[in-house]
């Protein structure tokens, strides 16, 4: 029997949903809620005349340094406390407090102290997803194989290969869950620092598309959007874990 | 390497009440095969994790020849030590190569030396593997690989051979004699199977129940080549349990037959047959 590969499920699942919106359009028949078909449209207008590449190509720049200095510190911290019984002790409550402080208010924070300038957009945005990664980092952490690590002491690996062949490895089931979670967190929390304080960017796109009730360029946007998080998950999240769980077998 | 003397006056764990090992004291001359029998939780893997360096928290020292194996402050003698673990503790994102060559040095000369070797334990062909791809007997042979990758002066090993079947193991304890007689390291083989430690060692260190001590010292010299079930292994073995019925419990009954020669109070040697066929 034909069983459907998990390529065809993800496009299946996809063009069902696309099917259902047209649909729904058509039978409305409402300016508010623009059919899929007059969506493309307007979004291949936006690629080919408008600015969406460059808006696009910004909020992408932001969600990576961010991303990126996020991943770095919370890891760090993450191994930190998790090795570390009095570091965690020290460290937890103020890891609880900052997990719980709403988004907007770091945003809002970061903007009037720093400035309405990039940095202080990214800063807000890395300051919103480290308590995440730190928490995801230092349950992997606490987990890593003692008996392995002992392996590497008996037989004396120099340290930098011990970490990188023995101690990240274990570490790395946690570092990719964390990393997948904070990239959809980030590409949100992207948009409202642009929303807010940034002068382009996806972001600050859609607040002007708001104003002017745009719903059609809105979708459009949303849609580029989550093209592009899909191509990330595909080409780059998906093979970098296969490659390294090969071993898994 | 040469002399390995252990001098451990006292180890015990922290929030332990009572010591792990105490007053355990014993030698073994340049590529000696020394076999550790004590009865379980009597101390055998905290002695060896000692050795090792894993655990320096002790009353006690280990040296080669007068210098201490390991220090804090890390000028310790450059003794290369291998080390069997009970399990395989191979790396499960590594291949079999990469494992062998995690505890070398970089080099072309490091990796012709590990092809060579996984060929002497037949496991040429297997290189690219990973080691959740092979049986638990090949697993073995790529751990016992590894030890000897590092030309170790001193090998430690800690039940190595235990939850196998009885043919693996004893091809497994045919190869590590083979590859001892070629390197010649210093071997300290922990056990709890009499006839393993009989078959396999020159000497028999027997351990009370914690906190460990050297309660017997038996030389083995039975000939070589030889197996677990050959009938000279057999008779010293029976000759052992009906003179120290509870040896294997760690115990030496005080009232031994008066044709042994007791030197040292705390250790009591046994007089082997000098002629078993």
């Amino acid at each position: 029997m034909w069983r459907p590969t998990d390529a065809w499920l993800r496009g299946l699942s996809l063009a069902a949903f696309f099917s259902l919106w047209q649909l729904a359009a058509m039978w409305l028949n409402e300016p508010l809620l623009p059919a899929p078909s007059v969506v493309l449209v307007s979004l291949w207008r936006d690629l080919t005349e408008g600015s969406l590449l460059y808006h696009l190509g910004i909020t992408l720049w932001r969600v990576a340094v961010s991303f990126l200095i996020a991943m770095t510190l919370g890891t760090a911290l993450g191994i930190v406390m998790g090795r570390s019984q009095r570091v965690d002790a020290t460290m937890d409550s103020l890891l609880v407090l900052a997990l719980n402080i709403p988004a907007l208010v770091t945003i809002i924070l970061c903007y009037i102290w720093f400035g309405l300038t990039e940095a202080a957009a990214v800063t807000a945005v890395a300051l919103n997803k480290i308590p995440t990664v730190v928490v995801t980092v230092r349950e992997g952490a606490r987990a890593v194989d003692r008996q392995l690590m002992e392996v590497a002491g008996v037989y004396r690996v120099p340290p930098l290969r011990t970490l990188l062949k023995v101690y990240l490895p274990q570490l790395f089931p946690y570092v990719m869950a964390a990393a997948r979670s904070g990239l959809a967190l980030i590409w949100k929390i992207v948009l409202v620092v642009e929303l807010l304080g940034r002068s382009d960017g996806v972001g600050f796109q859609l607040g002007t598309f708001f104003q002017f009730f745009d719903i059609t360029n809105i979708l459009a946007y949303t849609l580029a959007f989550a093209a592009v998080v899909l191509g990330v998950e595909a080409v780059l999240m998906r093979p970098l874990e296969r490659r390294l769980t090969r071993w898994r077998g | 390497m040469n002399h390995l003397d252990v001098n451990i006056r006292r180890k015990r764990y922290a929030g332990a009440g009572a010591a792990a090992v105490e007053t355990l004291r014993f030698s073994a001359f340049p590529g000696e095969f020394v076999a550790i029998v004590g009865p379980s939780g009597a101390g055998k893997s905290t002695l060896l994790n000692i050795i090792s360096g894993l655990d320096l928290d002790l009353d006690g020292e280990v040296r080669v020849d007068g210098q201490p194996l390991h220090s804090d402050s890390g000028e310790a003698t450059p003794v290369r030590i291998g080390f069997v673990f009970q399990e395989p503790r191979l790396l499960p994102w590594l291949t079999v190569l990469d494992n062998l060559l995690l505890v070398l040095d970089k080099g072309p000369p490091s990796e012709a030396r590990c092809r060579h070797l996984l060929g002497e334990v037949g496991l040429a062909g297997v290189e690219h593997a990973f080691p959740g791809q092979l049986s638990g007997g090949m697993q073995r042979r790529v751990a016992l690989a590894r030890a000897f990758a590092v030309r170790p002066e001193l090998l430690l090993m800690d039940e190595p051979f235990l939850s196998l079947d009885a043919p693996t193991a004893a091809r497994l304890r045919d190869l590590l004699l083979t590859l001892w007689g070629e390197l010649r390291p210093t071997v300290l083989f922990v056990t709890h199977h009499l006839r393993e430690a009989l078959a396999l060692a020159e000497r028999v260190l027997f351990l009370s129940r914690g906190p460990a001590r050297v309660v017997l010292e038996l030389p083995v010299q039975l000939p070589r080549p030889r197996r677990l079930d050959d009938a000279c292994v057999g008779e010293l073995h029976d000759r052992l349990l009906a003179q120290y019925p509870d040896l294997l419990s760690g115990l030496v009954e005080s009232d031994s037959p008066p044709d042994l020669d007791v030197t040292d109070p705390a250790v009591q040697p046994f007089k082997p047959l000098e002629t078993v066929r």
